[in-house]
């Protein structure tokens, strides 16, 4: 899937930065800005998944919601298909709405309560198309069928189903309109660990049927490893790490990354006594007010100096691998990040634990 | 699970079917609702076709003195069911009379209010833009002392729209819209607020990830969830306007003494309130009951309206 996917990029993001205005005082004065998403650049390739993880509050859903342009991002350049749609206003944009479409995290609050199901799935279709009635109702049962929900639920409303069967109403009415590219904000967290298997099979196999392109937004490791090709690591509004997943998960280069694998559990009970844990000191740094060089570097097990005085820059180092890393920066070697603990300040260094 | 039951079953296939039948079968559960929208369409046929066959004029007085001292102030009887007034004035057709223009003006001026509330409130809610402007407008409006607005308001107007209009439509548009205009600003904040709460939600979002511009945005989602508190202040605001109208008609300021309304028949027999209590009963009731009706068919249109409380 990966090599096939390699062929070219369907989402261009070029320094994308999403910062939240912060008001204060009696005058409500711009006082400083909650820098979610702080110029991030990636591509993802036509009918690849690419996952995205992090820890709550990193700027995940930030991201994917600036991508599909829920919002008015801050500075930067998001192409899809090759339409530059970074700047340009709500109105013009409304034509290209349906390349891109999204599956929300609460399967609950994304369907109007109001609305049921047939109206709820046909309602891209109210906006986009000019179908009759008749024809919008048999593409919403076609829909249905694809998403595995029965066709007699049709004249239902959203309260009468399962959380499941909601996730399922939020991706037939993410598929109505064919998109190309679609944004899955934590579409399984929601739900039940049986249910979120049965929606990413479905997710899978529709991806399989129509060519789907996904971002695949989550903070569940096992569940990204399982779908995704290709995986990004952000960390309060950056990137840090970007690569194909086999290798990332087996050879994490950035210390977050190493951190941050290094909790997911083992089902191996004897692997899973010799795990090695790295855990990390203090809290995240807050996002309207970042620290100074590496975002990581108040936590960082590896810092080194100029970790606070100069930010890294996200570098290819090695084919396909990008990471935001001084550790990799061409002075010094790689293997100094693989193998851990050699190159890390002994006064910062969270001494592994066993689990 | 639902693979199991997805088997196409084209008997059970129904084509979705009007919402407002649903909106029907739930409302006709609401017992309170029910009883009330019968007892309201009842008190519209008796201040709408009961003239008809009460044929005796609201206003028709004896000319000569002693027929008017004696049958003024009387209690029910068969020639005058429900009494006469200190002017010996039939109350059944002074009722019927009063109830046509406390009902119009009540309906007329709820509707104006809520509307304009509605208006002001997702407007502001809606576009963060307006928001400040709006809500300032409203806090200027809750600031304003009303009544003496409203007299002033009368005062000016009163007569050069009357000339113009007639003096019925002319005190009736006079009275509902400075009724509407001065009671908007609560259901304003309620919309407002409701509105600020349900931008946020997900449903929105993926409306606007459609491209759902901001007008059907509204009126497809936003309004349909806001129906509860709008409702609610929809009948509450009936009973206010007919209450603010016979304030005004006591002030001698609302429609002419000639004009009977429900409010100026109980404003009128306050003073005879002892000896002849019909006078002040029955308005009263009339008040009451309608307001009431009222509320209920709100409570069960609320709920009627509501998919999630709908089919329990």
């Amino acid at each position: 899937m990966l090599d096939a996917a390699r062929s070219k990029p369907l989402v261009e993001v070029r320094g994308l930065k999403m910062y939240f205005p912060i008001h204060t005082g009696l005058l409500r004065r711009h006082t400083g800005d909650v820098k979610a998403v702080n110029d991030i650049s990636f591509d993802i390739y036509e009918g690849e998944t690419l996952g995205l993880v992090g820890e709550s509050g990193c700027g995940k859903s930030t991201c994917g919601r600036a991508l599909i342009r829920l919002y008015d991002i801050t500075a930067g350049s998001v192409k899809i298909d090759g339409v530059e749609i970074g700047q340009t206003d709500q109105a013009t944009l409304r034509p290209l709405r349906p390349k891109m479409q999204m599956v929300f995290q609460d399967p609950q609050a994304s369907l109007n309560p109001r609305l049921t199901v047939a109206e709820i799935v046909g309602e891209p279709l109210v906006e986009h198309t000019a179908m009759t009635k008749a024809e919008r109702l048999a593409r919403v049962y076609e829909l249905m069928d694809a998403v595995g929900l029965n066709r007699r639920f049709a004249n239902r409303y959203s309260h009468e189903f399962s959380g499941g069967q909601r996730q399922r109403i939020g991706i037939a009415r993410a598929l109505a309109l064919n998109p190309k590219f679609i944004v899955c904000d934590e579409p399984i967290a929601a739900l039940d660990v049986s249910i979120q298997a049965q929606v990413v099979n479905l997710l899978e196999e529709l991806q399989d049927r129509l060519g789907l392109t996904y971002l695949f937004i989550s903070h569940d490791l096992s569940m990204v490893r399982h779908i995704a090709d290709r995986v990004a690591v952000m960390y309060l509004g950056k990137m840090v790490e970007l690569g194909p997943r086999d290798p990332l998960f087996s050879e994490p280069l950035h210390p977050y990354t190493q951190a941050l694998l290094s909790a997911v559990p083992e089902p191996d009970p004897s692997l899973e006594n010799t795990r090695q844990r790295i855990i990390l000191k203090g809290d995240v740094p807050s996002p309207a007010n970042p620290p100074k060089g590496c975002a990581f570097c108040t936590r960082c097990p590896k810092v080194m100096d100029v970790c606070r005085q100069a930010e890294p820059g996200f570098r290819e180092v090695a084919p396909g691998r990008f990471v935001a890393c001084h550790l990799y920066d061409t002075t010094n070697q790689k293997t100094a990040g693989r193998t851990g603990a050699s190159e890390a300040s002994p006064q910062t260094y969270q001494q592994g634990e066993h689990a | 699970m639902t693979e199991a039951t997805a088997a196409p079953a084209p008997q059970a296939l129904r084509p979705p079917r009007s919402q407002w039948r649903d909106v029907w079968d739930q409302f006709r559960t609401h017992k309170g609702a029910l009883a009330g929208l019968t007892v309201f369409i009842f008190i519209v046929l008796f201040v709408a076709v009961g003239p008809l066959i009460w044929r005796i004029s609201p206003t028709a007085s004896p000319t000569d003195a002693l027929t008017l001292i004696r049958s003024k102030n009387m209690g029910p009887s068969w020639a005058h069911p429900l009494g006469t007034d200190q002017l010996a004035r039939d109350l059944l057709a002074r009722m019927m009379a009063g109830g046509k223009i406390s009902i119009a003006v009540g309906l007329t001026a709820m509707a104006l209010s809520i509307f304009l509330g509605t208006l002001v409130g997702v407007l502001a809610g809606y576009f963060r833009r307006l928001d400040g402007p709006l809500m300032r407008l409203t806090d200027l409006f809750l600031a304003l002392p009303l009544l003496p607005l409203l007299l002033v308001m009368m005062l000016l107007f009163r007569d050069p729209i009357a000339s113009r209009l007639g003096v019925e439509a002319g005190t009736f548009l006079l009275i509902v819209s400075a009724i509407g205009i001065t009671s908007w600003m609560q259901c304003a904040r309620i919309v407002r607020g409701e509105v600020l709460a349900l931008k946020e939600r997900e449903f929105v979002l993926a409306a606007k990830s459609i491209g759902t511009p901001p007008r059907r945005m509204i009126l497809r989602h936003i309004l349909p969830n806001i129906m509860s508190p709008i409702m609610v202040a929809a009948t509450l605001g009936i009973a206010n306007a007919i209450i603010t109208e016979s304030a005004l008609s006591f002030l001698g300021l609302g429609f002419p003494p000639d004009f009977p309304t429900w409010g100026r028949l109980l404003n009128d027999a306050v003073d005879l309130m002892q000896e002849t209590p019909g006078l002040v009963i029955f308005p009263g009731i009339a008040i009451s009951l309608t307001v009431l009706s009222v509320n209920y068919i709100g409570d069960g249109l609320r709920d009627a309206l509501d998919p999630r409380i709908r089919g329990r």
